[in-house]
């Protein structure tokens, strides 16, 4: 019996001293292997009587389980610690700067986004997006919006022209995009409801004047579009645009050629220190024109203007991103410059939408 | 358009308040841009006696002065004015007051050891007159505390109204008191003008000498002469009503034709009748003819300008400007008053080339009343009278008052029909009254309306209806929605390019592209470069010479931008810009590009150097996975797709590419920008580039379902087999990949080369390429001999078509 204690002393402690899988693993192999000590000791039950046996055998077998016991938890232990070893070992500098993905750096400029912004808003309104051409012709840019030749409201567009043609004609580039107006009346039937965002150009330059910018205008034509759905129209687009619950919006009596009767819109805000709110305050901002379209210009569009009705409006689509995300200078928007297009650009995925809001 | 607040009430009999007043001009659409009152402005200044003045102790130039304000406290204060002396009324700003021309608010100060409490003021610093040699005199009786305002009756707020060009009527003080008046502001003054018969012939005659269809250049001129007058300064009332609105009052004859322009919108001119030698003529001018204007400046006169002159030459610009030679002044003792008509058009034409922007030429170009020239004429003579005494002639009158009278059907629905504003006939009917217009019949329904002399831009009902609703106020028009043309789900309405354009922005930006948007025009030298540069799409007013001409493509603005921000050390640029270029000046002529170049480092996995690995320069593959993944991302059907090497002459010849569907359907290209251009330009760096033609990219194939194609897995595992081939350089991959394709359609799957190298074991003139095959067995797992069998064809194909030689 003493024989037996020594050896799960000795084993135990074996056991207990092993400091990796291998080392167990021999610890196994001498004890419990073909050749180990507890196996050998099995071998002597053979030799033993059936009395001797008995007691020997139980002792013996309870020696086996108690060491297999011992290396199953000492294997759970040294296992652990050479995987927490290794892990120690494997660790990196996680603080290390990955490079920023394309999607991350990659800028949609902000007249791009509004323009987003304009076609979710005006599509769920159940209007189209017209285009037309940049280079236009005299009378599609100013005769049939009822300018006159000569009249004083040609000369506040300072017009870019082309050199005459050989045919004589002179085109223009377009200085709003009403021409986009006439082409939709010229070629669609009403009743029409369309947007027409594009690039307008004037011979003007300074702090607030490009000679490039963009215009969006809008156009209803049936027979009872009256003024009361322009301003609900109008309304219904400041408050979605600016994504505020309500604006306050001042219409004036105004001239534009092409409408009669028409307005000029301000809409209230305050400043203070550069940065404008809208649905609040004592100022008030001049935003966009807008009326009911001429009769001449219904004329002259093959529109009779007893039988059908409408009204069309105007505004600067760079003008209202600035108002809407604070750029202070309208130059900026066509410099190209990296820092300013990566600050106030919009990521690849803002995609405007009215189910998930305009901006994020 | 300015007037001040009490001229309007030489007009308008109101008890409105001045915020009232300003409310309803914006209301009624004449839009209040400014309002100055100088009571506001200058409130805190206010009449003071200087009871001692003496010598400051330490500055020769200063004094020190104690001043007695009103309040029975005086105090001291420092004075630079070389007139500031014992005894002197003058302005005094105290501590606290905020200087207008200065800019600043007064504090109590020390100067040079003296305690100084406020200011005594110059006219310079009240804005009153570029004065500032010394401080006001007030008269000695002036009592002492007046606000200083009140004294002088600079208590006149000065309104400035934007006005539109639509509305001669209200150039006038006269007119905008109408407006407001049918706006319910007060009553309108109706003040009626004497006829002077005179009392003999006008001596000196007028002839308009107009070809017959230039008649309606100058329809009507009336002169008359009013002799013995005696001219000099004007009275105090009428120099404090120009002066209000920043006129400088300068003779009374003057003075009455300003004083009739701003207050009636009727322009006149007078002459100095021994000035003008023997009669006066109306014609258009000749070339090489010039004259000296009242500005002191010399206009060259073309033919398309109507001049008046006598014997002399040119005497005056009709309708923009006098002549310098036969003006008035101090002198003038017999005066020709000129009332006459102009054609608008002309005036503004004539106005715009002469670049002469005259109050004359802001009324007469907006079409100023033809029924007021007569009685213009009358009420300038009734003011010379009254002011410089003097005999009148019979009124002399050429041509004659043109008929602008017009009749309007008027039905009363237009209104509602237009705005939706509920309004009952008569009270239509009592705003266009107090408006001018007369009611020549009405019933139930319609009316018939005449339109006044002074309103031209009145032309239809639709112009009535705006006078109806601007006077019933535009806030009373009521929100109303819009209602859905059809009662469903709202419909897709972006057309495919439209729908492209869109898409293509956020496929380049989401590869780290931003977007540029850069000018439709550049130099004529760059739109040359760039495969423009024709004569139809140069401007024929550039605003610079840098944007004279339409782009043909957008690089030319993209490598700009590229270099600016190179220049400013951001020399990894990745930008893009989608955007029309042009071809032509015909409206199919424009074509909705995509562009973008990389430059430097800007790689498509980020850019520059990193401990990970610097990105390296970019290439043309870097342009080549741009362009494709742009057209991926479109769903672009890629099979036709083309790709021809080399490109347009912008690019590296051996480093670019066109994308094609046949040799007539070019739809872009990419590749290296040419180191000749890069010259040209003075671009630094490597850029690399691509550009579509966002219109000419096939639309894809319509299908009649949303359902897709059935997807077939095969079950069986794909087996994989390299090879190394050597191939003269000239040979192209794609040739290759193309020829171990067409080996056995069936089995193989798929091509892909992992490797291309040139260089040590590789002879001179040849590249070694690894091809890995991918064959799908399809019913049962391949055997060692199918393998090879394939393997075999592959090589044999590929050798066949490119002369490739299986490396060993």
């Amino acid at each position: 019996m003493s024989q037996i204690n020594e050896l799960e002393t000795q084993t135990l402690a074996a056991i207990e001293g092993a400091q990796d899988e291998a080392a167990l693993e021999q610890v196994r192999v001498a004890s419990l292997g073909k050749k180990g000590t507890i196996t050998a000791l099995l071998a002597t039950l053979g030799k033993m009587s059936p009395e001797e046996r008995k007691s020997a055998g139980a002792a013996i077998n309870a020696l086996k389980d108690k060491v297999n016991e011992a290396l199953l938890a000492r294997r759970t232990i040294v296992k652990g610690a050479a995987l927490e070893a290794r892990l120690k070992s494997e660790s990196v500098d996680v603080t290390l700067p990955v490079r920023e993905a394309p999607i991350e750096t990659g800028r949609i400029h902000p007249i791009s986004q509004v323009m987003d912004e304009l076609t979710a808003i005006f599509a769920d309104m159940g209007f189209s997006i017209a285009e037309g051409p940049d280079i236009e012709s005299d009378d599609y840019n100013f005769t049939k919006l009822n300018f006159p030749l000569g009249h004083p409201a040609r000369e506040m567009h300072d017009t870019f022209f082309f050199n005459p043609g050989a045919d004589g004609e002179r085109k223009l580039l377009r200085t709003h995009t009403s021409p986009v107006q006439v082409r939709t009346m010229l070629n669609a039937k009403p009743p029409i409801r369309v947007i027409c965002p594009g690039r307008t150009y004037r011979c003007d330059s300074d702090q607030t004047h490009t000679p490039m910018f963009h215009q969006v205008e809008g156009l209803v034509i049936d027979k009872s579009a009256h003024m009361g759905h322009l301003k609900w129209i109008l309304e219904e687009f400041c408050k979605a645009f600016f994504e505020v619950p309500s604006v306050k919006m001042r219409f004036r009596p105004s001239f534009f050629p092409f409408t009669e009767p028409s307005m000029e819109v301000d809409i209230q805000c305050r400043r203070s220190g550069g940065e404008i709110r809208f649905g609040e305050g004592e100022d008030w901002l001049e935003i966009l024109g807008c009326g009911m379209v001429h009769p001449n210009v219904l004329r002259n569009c093959g529109v009779d203007p007893d039988e059908y009705q409408g009204f069309a409006w105007g505004m600067g689509i760079d003008r209202i991103a600035m108002l809407k995300y604070g750029m202070p200078d309208l130059r900026a928007f066509f410099e190209a410059d990296m820092r300013w297009l990566s600050h106030y650009g919009f990521r690849p995925l803002d995609l405007p939408t009215l189910a998930g809001g305009l901006s994020s | 358009m300015k007037f001040s607040l009490s001229w309007l009430k030489d007009h308008l009999d109101t008890q409105a308040s001045l915020a009232e007043i300003v409310e309803s001009l914006t209301k009624i659409g004449l839009e209040v841009e400014h309002v100055d009152n100088p009571a506001d402005r200058l409130k805190d200044f206010v009449i003071a006696h200087v009871i001692e003045a003496k010598q400051h102790p330490n500055a020769d130039r200063l004094r020190v002065c104690m001043v007695d304000a009103g309040d029975g406290q005086p105090v001291q204060v420092v004075c630079g004015a070389p007139n500031a002396r014992t005894g002197l009324k003058s302005v005094f700003s105290p501590v606290g007051t905020y200087i207008p021309a200065k800019n600043i608010t007064l504090t109590k100060g020390v100067i040079r050891g003296v305690e100084s409490n406020g200011m005594l003021c110059s006219a310079f610093e009240l804005e009153l007159s570029n004065d500032h040699e010394g401080i006001i005199e007030v008269a000695s009786d002036a009592p002492i505390g007046t606000r200083f305002v009140d004294y002088m009756g600079l208590n006149d707020p000065v309104i400035e109204i934007n006005l539109t060009p639509n509305r001669p009527d209200a150039t006038g003080v006269y007119g905008i008191a109408r407006d407001l008046a049918a706006a319910g502001l007060g009553t309108l003054k109706e003040k009626p003008i004497t006829d002077h018969a005179g009392s003999f012939a006008c001596p000196v005659s007028v002839t308009l000498d107009l070809a017959a269809e230039d008649k309606h250049l100058a329809p009507l001129f009336a002169l008359r002469l009013v002799r013995g007058v005696k001219n000099g300064p004007s009275p105090d009332w009428l120099q404090k009503r120009l002066k209000s609105i920043g006129l400088r009052p300068i003779n009374a004859l003057v003075d009455i034709t300003n004083y009739i322009t701003f207050d009636r919108g009727r322009p006149l001119h007078v002459f100095d009748a021994d000035k003008v030698k023997g009669q006066i003529v109306v014609r258009r001018g000749r070339a090489g003819e010039s004259i000296v204007a009242l500005d002191g400046k010399t206009y060259k006169i073309e033919p398309a300008q109507i001049v008046i002159c006598d014997d002399n030459g040119i005497e005056s610009i009709a309708g923009i400007m006098g002549g310098e030679h036969s003006g008035c002044d101090e002198d003038t003792q017999n005066v020709l008053i000129e009332s006459a008509l102009w054609d608008p058009m002309n005036i503004a034409r004539s106005g715009r080339a002469l670049g002469i922007n005259s109050d004359a030429r802001y009324r007469f170009e907006r079409g100023i009343d033809p029924a007021f020239c007569l009685p213009g004429a009358q009420l300038a003579t009734q003011m010379v009278l009254d002011l410089c005494g003097g005999e009148a002639s019979h009124l002399h009158i050429a041509g004659q008052v043109p008929d602008t009278k017009r009749l309007i059907d008027f039905p009363f629905s237009e209104v509602a029909r237009l705005t939706g504003l509920k309004i009952s006939s008569g009270d239509m009917l009592a705003t266009l009254k107090t408006l001018g217009f007369i009611i020549v019949s009405a019933d139930d329904r319609h009316a018939e309306v005449s339109v006044p002399s002074w309103r031209p831009d009145v032309e239809g009902k639709a112009d009535l209806v705006e006078e109806i609703m601007r006077i019933a106020g535009v806030d009373n028009v009521t929100s109303v929605p819009l209602p859905r043309l059809e009662a469903s789900v709202p419909k897709p309405i972006l057309t495919l390019l439209q729908k492209r354009t869109r898409l293509a922005r956020r496929a380049l930006a989401g590869r780290g592209l931003v977007e540029a948007v850069t000018w439709s025009f550049v130099s004529k030298e760059k739109a040359s470069l760039f495969g423009g540069g024709q004569a139809s799409l140069a401007l024929a007013n550039p605003i610079a010479a840098d944007l004279s001409d339409m782009r043909p493509s957008l690089l030319p603005g993209l490598l700009a931008a590229a270099q600016r921000n190179a220049d400013r050390a951001l020399g990894n640029v990745a930008v893009f810009e989608v955007g029309q270029v042009f071809r032509g000046d015909g409206e199919k002529d424009q074509r909705m590009n995509a562009a973008g170049l990389r430059r430097a480092q800007a790689k498509p996995n980020g850019s520059g150097r990193h401990w990970s690995g610097a990105a390296g320069q970019v290439d043309v593959f870097d342009a080549k996975a741009d362009a494709f993944a742009l057209l991926g991302s479109l769903n672009v059907p890629i099979a036709g797709l083309q790709l021809v090497a080399g490109g347009p002459a912008w690019f590296h010849p051996g480093r670019s590419a066109t994308l094609q569907f046949g040799p007539k359907n070019i739809i872009g290209h990419f590749g290296e920008i040419h180191p000749a251009i890069m010259e040209a330009l003075d671009l630094s760096g490597t850029i690399v580039a691509f550009e579509l033609v966002l219109d000419d990219i096939p639309p894809p194939k319509l299908k009649p379902t949303k359902v897709k194609s059935k997807l077939d897995l095969p079950e069986l595992m794909p087996v994989e087999r390299d090879f190394a081939f050597l191939v003269d350089r000239s040979v192209k991959t794609a040739d290759l990949i193309k020829a171990a394709l067409s080996a056995d359609r069936t089995m193989i799957s798929d091509a892909l080369i992992f490797d291309v190298y040139e260089g040590t074991g590789v002879p001179e003139g040849k590249t070694s390429i690894g091809l890995a095959i991918t064959l799908q067995p399809q019913e049962r797992t391949l055997t060692d001999q199918e393998i090879e069998a394939v393997a075999g064809k592959i090589v044999a194909e590929v050798s066949r078509k490119t002369g490739a030689i299986l490396r060993g």
